[in-house]
This record gives structure tokens, sequence and C-alpha cells, in this order.
């Protein structure tokens, strides 16, 4: 198993914002978690990646134990997340950008990386040079993606990818998802947009109000009559 | 001719404010937090370096050296020990914890040193003579405006070609998303600290070559006036300090000059009011509305 996520508890204070939520994901899978505003899907992402932590349960990669290590090891690991609202360094260039997603790694394997990123985003070589933050949002999306790519991660979790975007640039977004995971990434995806997800997704989680109501593949979910009234609109 | 020999003395006097204003900017854009204590700082490298040269005999430049080398350890522990563990604190607790550590750097050096003035030895002397002896610079005054030039120069490189430099950056602006490449955080605003409080001991060894009085106050006056700078360019930003800086030290030496000696420091108070006001980021600064 590549990821497993062993009942995790997380609080705010005193809200309990995640409750005893577990679920895996193998080696070469495109997972998804999928659910309402507020239903703690960021929350999980950010509790795997060491920013928030968990006050029981376990989280194991290649099981190992990542649950006590910081949020600045976990990347080392094989884990890299793009997350939601892209948080690129909007002061900082494109490329410079790109060389923070690779930080943990040395000169000479970033040069190499950086070549596959502009091959798979050529727009973004283009624009290397320009400034973040006058990158279109679109654009944005495809700089987190192609920074979380920089420390060549094994298990690639998204959080929102789709968010504020343009249809056209959702499917896209989507697309290169898809030939990420081709290439060998495994993917841990976060959507609100369930359909966009069921459809890619090998297995799907439903998380309600901080715990996981129904699992099962995308295909058995995106028919699931619980599933379509309450996320796929009927 | 004597404006310029004013002018001059501005400059030399604002690139003092501006190696101090550095390390007040440094930290705002990293951590967030105004360090209160890093006027004395100063202080502390003023006395070891006066100590590092009077006492152990070393030259001057080694007693420079050493000043920096005691500050930046001294900043590194001031942040590990006192600033560290508020980091997610309310940023009232962490200002009244800077105002504390200031105190306790006075006090100490009270207890250490004693109340009583030192005389310091300025790091070079002599005055350069021009125009027939109508127009005379200190070499102490060149000396701070070539140092200044060069750690500006040196920093902006550091933050714009290394990958540490990179890292604060990315820091600065996003502290998560940086963890999530794999930075981290504490040691980059721990290397912040080093840096500002070694540059504060610079600062220190300069001040007191122009004002040769040594005491455990020294380094608040300077510390208050180079935040002003800070502000006054734009707090966050290395350039802004810089600015700042100069411009505070010209106001400063032309009020001294032309207006009143006793107002010149309301005059550069004055003036930072207006400029705040009018541009209430500073000059080099960016306004950043909050995003709800």
């Amino acid at each position: 198993m590549l990821l497993e996520v062993d009942n995790i508890n997380v609080y705010y204070g005193a809200i309990h914002a995640i409750k005893g939520i577990s679920f895996h994901v193998e080696e070469g899978e495109i997972v998804t978690l999928i659910g309402a505003n507020g239903a703690g899907k960021t929350t999980t992402l950010n509790t795997i990646s060491g920013l928030l932590r968990s006050k029981t349960g376990d989280v194991k990669f290649h099981d190992r134990s990542i649950t006590h290590i910081p949020a600045h090891s976990v990347v080392k690991e094989g884990l890299a997340l793009v997350p939601e609202g892209r948080r690129i360094f909007l002061q900082m260039t494109v490329e410079e950008n790109l060389e923070m997603g690779a930080f943990s790694r040395s000169n000479a394997e970033i040069a190499g990386s950086l070549e596959q990123v502009y091959e798979l985003f050529p727009r973004l070589e283009e624009r290397r040079r320009q400034i973040a933050g006058t990158l279109s949002g679109g654009e944005q999306q495809m700089l987190a993606m192609g920074r979380a790519l920089m420390s060549k991660p094994k298990l690639m979790m998204l959080d929102e990818p789709s968010m504020g975007l343009a249809p056209i640039l959702v499917e896209q977004v989507f697309d290169i998802i898809r030939s990420l995971h081709k290439a060998g990434t495994t993917i841990l995806l976060v959507e609100q947009n369930a359909q966009m997800a069921l459809s890619i997704a090998d297995r799907a989680y439903v998380l309600e109000n901080g715990h996981i109501s129904l699992s099962g593949t995308g295909k058995e979910l995106a028919q699931s009559e619980q599933v379509r009234k309450a996320y796929l609109g009927g | 001719m004597k404006f310029l020999a004013y002018l001059i003395s501005g400059i030399s006097l604002g690139s003092v404010y501006a190696i101090i204003a550095l390390g007040y900017t440094m930290v705002y854009g990293i951590a967030k937090m105004l360090n209160f204590a890093h006027g004395d700082v100063i202080m502390i490298g003023g006395y070891i370096s006066f100590i590092a040269a009077n006492y152990l005999g070393l030259p001057t430049l080694v007693s420079v050296i050493v000043a920096m080398a005691v500050c930046t350890i001294l900043g590194v522990v001031i942040e590990g020990l006192a600033y560290r563990p508020l980091r997610s604190a309310p940023s009232l607790a962490v200002l009244i914890t800077a105002i504390g550590v200031s105190y306790l750097l006075q006090n100490s050096a009270l207890l250490i040193w004693g109340a009583n003035p030192k005389s310091y030895t300025p790091v070079v002397s002599g005055t350069l003579h021009l125009f027939d002896g109508q127009l005379t610079i200190s070499y102490v005054s060149l000396l701070t405006i070539v140092a200044c030039i060069v750690i500006m120069i040196a920093l902006t490189l550091f933050t714009g070609r290394t990958k540490m430099g990179k890292a604060m950056r990315a820091c600065s602006e996003d502290k998560g998303a940086a963890q999530l490449m794999g930075i981290n955080v504490n040691r980059t605003i721990s290397l912040t600290f080093a840096i500002g409080s070694a540059l504060a001991a610079i600062a220190g060894a300069l001040l007191c070559s122009f004002s040769p009085t040594l005491m455990p106050t020294t380094g608040s006056m300077p510390g208050i006036k180079a935040f002003t700078a800070a502000v006054f360019g734009g707090i966050g930003s290395i350039p802004g300090a810089f600015l700042g800086g100069i411009l505070l030290g010209v106001i400063e030496s032309l009020a001294r000059g032309y207006i009143s000696t006793q107002l010149s420091n309301s005059i550069v108070f004055a003036v930072l009011i207006v400029v705040l006001l009018v541009r209430p980021a500073g000059l080099l600064g960016k306004y950043v509305p909050e995003k709800v």
C-alpha cells in the first residue's frame, strides 16, 4: 500500500474537524475524496502533508509512519501537495517557483526536472522570467502542478485543482492529471466537481461532516443514488 | 559647500540607519514581527567590539568580526528562546516579548559594563580635505557609505540568486506553501535573525565611531530611527530600507544644519507622518489588501 490513513482525528481548537477517517491509496491508482464545502477534504490533505497534526491514529507512506515528521520533510518522502488556492509564490518568477518546488533536491537534478515540466507545460517555459502573480488563473494552476512535480513525487495530492477555472481549463487540468497518472504518478484528488473527479478515479470516498460516509469505485459512486442526489445534481 | 557637507554627513548617517533598518525589515518580512530588541543588539555589538579592541588588543577589523559572531549567536538565541515559542501566538504577545527582550539586553549591559559611558575608539580616524579644505569628510563617513553599498549589493544578490535567499522570499510570502516545498521555515527564520544581527554588529561599530560614547542605552534611539526608516521605505522591502535609511539621514542632517539641532528629530518624525498619510505602505512598500 502506498498511502494508508488510519483513524485520524483533527481539531481546530474546540472544533472536531476530522472524526476518525481511515482510507488508503494503492500504487498506481487515482483516488478521489469528494464532499461538500467544510466536509474536511482539505483538512485531510493538510494532515497527510504534515501542515496539520492528528491527535490520534497514523499516516503511513510506503509502510513508514509519517505522522510525526515535520511538513518540510514529508515532501522528501515522495509526497507532494498542490494546495487549495494554488498558493504559488506570487512575487517570485515562474522559474523561481519551480526551483522552490525542488528545494530538497540537488541543483544537478533540478535541471532535468525543469526540462520535463516545461515539456508538459510549454506555456510556463514561455513565461519563465515573468512574475507569477501576473499569470492567469489557469496558468497559475499549471505552475502549482509543475512546482509539485519538481519534487519528483510518487504520490501527488491535488486540492481542488479545478477551482475558479473556466470549463475548458478544467478539461485541460484533468487531461494533465491523466497524463501524470499514465507516466506513473499515483494521484490523490480532492474535488468539489464530483462528476469530473469520479470520471477519472479508480476509487472514491465521500466525506461528510468529517467522516467517510461512502466508498467504492469511481463508477459505482457515480451511479449511486445517494451521491447523484447530493453531489451530482440529481 | 555647506549644503554638500550636510548632504554627505546625512548620507553617511543614513547609511547607518539603512544597515540597521535592514535587520528590522528582513525580520518583519519573514516573521511578521517587529523585533524591538534589534536596537539593543547594536549596543551589544558596540560593547563587544570595544572590549575586543581595547581589552584584548585585537585589530579593529578582527574586533568587528568578533562582534558580528557574538551578535549572530545572540540573535539566533533570542529568536529561538523568546520568539519561536510564540510563532502562533497573537502578534501583541510577540511585540511585548520583544520589548521585554530589549529591556533584558539593556539591563544586562548595565549589570556587566556599568552605567559609565565608555569612550569608543573610531574604527578609522582622520578626515579627507577637499576644495582647499572647504569640504571635510571623515573617513568614518566614507567607510560607512561604502559598507552600506556593499551590504546592499550582497543582500540583493543573496535573496535574488541563492537557493537559501529565494527560500527566504518564499517563506515571507507563504510559510505553509514554503513548507510544502521542503523548506524548513524555522531554520530560515533563524538565518534571517543571524544576518540581521551580524549587520547590527557592523552598525554598532560604525555608530560608535560617529558618536563615541557607548552606554547601555546607545542602541535605543538609532534603533527607533532605523525602524522609522524601514517603515518610511516600506517595511518588508530591502531596497525600501536602504532608501528610507538614506532619506531619513539626509532629512535629519539638513534639518539640523538649516533649522535647529533640537528640532531635528521632531522634523524627521513629522516627515514620516506626512509620508505615511500619503503612502500608508511606505515609499516602496506594496499595499496588499487583506483577503477575506
